[in-house]
């Protein structure tokens, strides 16, 4: 597809190695990201390097940089032993005009991203560019590099599946004076941008900047459509987060807003491109497509399960918050060590060192060492822990799932407690049977737990019979779950259940609003962003259940076509994520 | 380069509207903008800053003080003659510090002569201003606290590291997050004054609207601002007639009556929901040229002032928007 690249050379590659020279062409473009790591990275590097002006800065980012070294500052450490104050640029400062590459871009921390897009955005209104190139090694889609990074720069190239490298010589990239990009093309841009569920308006200003510098590249004075093409694959496809409507199907389906052709004063459509399609071809259609088949496979997949949203936001997932005691390290903040909280040396060093020269025109206390302290000089650490995950189990032990089979349901909660058990996450229960108000309904049998034998005992004892009220259960749900994220938990929820609910959330007999009813509670539950796994224990696997599911976007499992292995594996996969490495406390 | 103009972003009239409130009445409080990445928030905000008219600002001074109350600064400040300069925007970073935010000692000079001297900090710079946070939401809880505490007394008082200084940091401090990813706290989402929802456009007319004029801006930044200047001139005269209002407004006691019980039909607890509904309703009857505050007037505001005050209904899947908008039809149909 791609001009550019020799016939041998990988696609994906390819589009990456055009991207480099786009961006180096064009800074308005921000940057771009690489995935996977490798030889065929490195050749993107290489290739962008070689397409600068000679001499154009080149500089890495440290993951463990500070603040001063970032955004520059005075020097302490070179302050102090100069005896004058000494500056020092920061590397954002430093890039200004060539490139800042960030290594492990899916750990970046959200804080000096921040500063990053910060500086991006101040660079576009003084002049103070500088291209963004994020090395991302996550393995997972849900391990990205930061949201407001990945937003800012145009293009995102998967290089994981690189297997043959491109013997293109490296060649600088003229500044080419972009091409001109007509209403129908900036229509088409916009229609794919939205039959792809794009909603923020940067990948649509970056698209149109990418076809401009891309026909300008190759010397052509207008935008053609292979570069539409172009800025649609590179650009938008990776920020998907819907599938476009078939194109094949009904192109009514499209916003209805096609420009009447011939609509334009402007000059005609070029006829210089070889590629330019029959006028009667839909330039949008025909963009729709190229960006479809672009899609990565993981987009795709996440696409697949919904998960488009959560995974847009980048940073790895899982919430964090703040630890006195484990995790990564958040900075030093002002304070009194004890209670658990340690002292930050280095930190309360560089805030008492700058006031030696006048703490020694003080009266010395006695006892006083070579450097003075005071309280207010004492900083302590803090640190992000990844929360811990709590899985609620809600067994429906009504009549009907009693009779299909909740002894084996049983054995799959045990086994999954075993699990909880090893990972040292707690359990919580909630069994609801019966009507509300008459001895029945939902009932929390076991708050959230470490202890595996009281789960075991209480499961083991649950009795079965009554009606099914689903609704009373997941509401009970939602309460213990905002219990649990009070206490800075995440939980998951494990629903063992046909669907079949009876008892309406009122309390009231009758199948059509009791299910109107879970399902209404089902969402609240999906709009409180709670992970979750239905687990279908009818005998045949029922639609109520499914549709159950779906309303709470959790993932779907029909118990006969699982055995409790296969179970276990199931809610180990709805889990929030939860990254390992957690380094202890310095 | 010269900023994107105001009257030239496409769409996003409460976004616009909210801002104007508080560029009439900048002790409104503050504004919560919710909404994704790339719609434009912060593109909103700087335009503002950039189009009201320059203050005038005593030569030199660190505090950003005005001609008219020379007392008020800390000093030590010998300016005499006063300047011109252009409304500060100040935009926060996220890893911010609290020394950065609120000024420290001045490193430089305690270590050249060891003095003991107030470097002041981003909220001195945005005095006056704009103070623009985006992803507040991921901000250090105590940070927002503590922001959310100096824009509302219009002061910052600093008593750490043998320092003890207070300075008048008044400004309007704009927020924004997605809250999907991560919820600002409850209490501290009420002390902001008024709240907006920024969707993306949703017509593919403004989305290429927004594409052309972002092209045109980029081609030629001062042609662009040329082009829209008398728009920006409109709005200009708009905020300055809302101001030399605003002090004059009258209020009627029915509309008083209408506000309480509005605020009593959506369940708003605390005095402030319906304070800041009032103050709203005022400046945007101030904004709008009328010499009184009346009934439509509030309920124009009263999503911008509610919205984020309506407790948490597990039993209501609505959104707390559709909530105030059923009030008002049932309220005042």
């Amino acid at each position: 597809m791609t001009a550019a690249a020799p016939a041998p050379t990988d696609p994906a590659l390819a589009d990456a190695l055009l991207a480099a020279r786009l961006v180096a062409a064009e800074p308005r473009l921000g940057g771009l990201c690489l995935r996977g790591e490798g030889p065929a990275r490195s050749r993107v590097l290489e290739i962008l390097r070689a397409a600068l002006p000679a001499g154009a800065p080149w500089r890495r980012l440290p993951g463990h940089i500070d603040d001063d070294r970032l955004c520059g500052g005075t020097d302490i450490a070179a302050s102090l032993a100069a005896g004058i104050p000494v500056h020092q640029r920061g590397l954002l400062a430093e890039a200004v005009g060539g490139v800042l590459i960030v290594p492990l871009a899916e750990r970046l921390r959200i804080d000096i991203a921040g500063r990053i897009a910060q500086a991006l955005d101040q660079a576009e209104a003084e002049n103070g560019r500088f291209l963004l190139v994020l090395l991302d090694d996550g393995a997972e889609g849900d391990e990205r590099p930061p949201a407001a990074l990945l937003e800012r720069v145009a293009f995102d190239c998967d290089l994981r599946r690189v297997c043959r490298l491109a013997e293109e010589a490296p060649l600088a990239a003229p500044r080419a004076v972009g091409g001109w990009l007509s209403d129908d093309g900036l229509d088409a841009l916009a229609g794919t941008g939205m039959a792809l569920g794009i909603a923020s308006v940067r990948p649509l200003l970056f698209a149109a900047a990418a076809a401009r510098t891309a026909a300008g590249i190759a010397g052509r004075a207008e935008v053609g459509q292979a570069d539409l093409e172009l800025a649609a694959r590179l650009v938008l496809a990776p920020r998907a987060t819907r599938l476009p409507p078939d194109a094949s199907a009904d192109e009514q389906t499209e916003p209805p807003e096609p420009p009447p052709p011939g609509d334009d004063p402007a000059p005609d459509p070029p006829g210089d491109a070889e590629d330019q399609p029959a006028p009667e071809a839909l330039p949008e259609d025909l963009l729709i497509e190229a960006a479809r088949a672009a899609i990565p496979p993981d987009v795709l997949e996440m696409i697949a399960a919904g998960r488009a949203l959560r995974a847009a936001r980048g940073g790895g997932g899982g919430r964090r918050t703040a630890s006195k005691l484990r995790g990564r390290p958040l900075g030093a903040r002002p304070g009194l060590p004890g209670g658990g909280v340690r002292l930050a040396l280095v930190d309360t060093l560089r805030a008492a060192i700058p006031w030696q020269p006048l703490r020694r025109r003080e009266p010395a206390m006695p006892g006083a060492g070579p450097i003075r302290f005071r309280r207010d000089d004492l900083r302590v650490r803090r640190f992000e822990e990844r929360t811990a995950t709590v899985t609620v189990f809600c067994v429906d032990a009504s009549g009907s799932a009693a009779i299909a089979r909740l002894a084996e349901a049983k054995g799959a909660v045990e086994l999954i407690l075993a699990q909880a058990y090893v990972k040292r996450t707690e359990v919580a229960l909630i069994a609801f049977r019966g009507t509300p108000g008459e001895g029945g309904g939902a009932e929390l049998l076991l708050p959230p737990t470490r202890s595996l034998t009281r789960a075991k005992r209480v499961l083991g004892a649950l009795p079965g019979g009554g009606g099914s009220p689903l609704a009373s259960g997941i509401a009970l749900a939602g309460q213990v779950g905002e219990a649990i994220a009070a206490r800075g938990r995440t939980p998951l929820f494990v629903f063992l259940t046909d669907g079949s609910a009876n008892i309406a959330a009122d309390g009231t007999r009758g199948r059509p609003r009791a299910l109107e009813d879970a399902l209404a509670a089902a969402r609240r539950l999906a709009a409180e962003r709670r992970h979750a796994v239905v687990i279908d224990i009818s005998p045949r696997p029922r639609p109520e259940a499914a549709r159950l599911a779906e309303a709470m976007h959790a993932r779907y499992l029909p118990l006969p076509f699982a055995d409790a292995r296969a179970l276990q594996a199931a809610v180990a996969l709805a889990a929030p994520p939860e990254r390992s490495g957690r380094r202890p406390a310095a | 380069m010269a900023r994107f103009p105001f009257s030239a972003i496409v769409g996003q009239d409460e976004m616009k509207l909210a801002l104007l409130i508080a560029a009439v009445d900048p002790a409104i409080g503050g504004v919560m903008v919710f909404g994704d990445r790339g719609t434009g928030k912060s593109t909103a905000a700087r335009a503002l800053a950039a189009l009201l008219p320059p203050i005038m600002v005593m030569e030199g001074c660190r505090f950003g003080c005005s001609p008219d109350d020379p007392r008020a600064c800390p000093g030590p400040c010998e300016a005499t003659a006063a300047v011109r300069r252009s409304v500060p925007f100040v935009d926060l970073p996220l890893g911010a510090t609290e020394d950065r935010v609120l000024g420290s000692l001045d490193l430089e000079r305690a270590l050249r002569t060891g003095e003991k001297v107030f470097e002041p900090g981003l909220l001195a710079r945005a005095h006056r201003g704009f103070l623009y946070i985006d992803e507040i939401n991921l901000l250090e809880d105590h940070l927002v606290d503590l922001l959310l505490d100096v824009a509302a007394s219009g002061e910052n008082v600093v008593e750490r590291e043998g320092l003890s200084v207070r300075h008048r940091a008044r400004f309007v401090l704009i927020g924004s997050g997605n809250p999907e990813e991560g919820e600002l706290r409850p209490q501290l989402l009420d002390r902001f004054g008024l709240s907006v929802e920024v969707r993306t456009p949703r017509a593919i007319t403004d989305r290429v609207e927004i594409m052309r004029r972002c092209a045109a801006h980029d081609a030629d930044p001062a042609g662009f601002g040329a082009a829209w200047a008398a728009e920006d001139e409109k709005i200009l005269q708009q905020i300055a007639r809302g101001q030399k209002r605003l002090s004059k407004m009258d209020v009627p006691d029915a509309v008083l009556v209408d506000a309480a019980e509005l605020c009593s039909a959506t369940g708003v607890d605390g005095l402030r929901g319906e304070l800041t509904l009032m103050r709203a309703a005022r400046a945007y009857a101030a904004l709008k040229g009328a010499k009184q505050v009346r009934r439509e007037h509030l309920l124009a505001v009263a999503p911008l002032a509610l919205r984020h005050r309506l407790r948490r209904d597990v039993l209501d899947e609505s959104g707390s928007t559709a909530r105030i908008e059923r009030a008002i039809a049932e309220q005042f149909a």
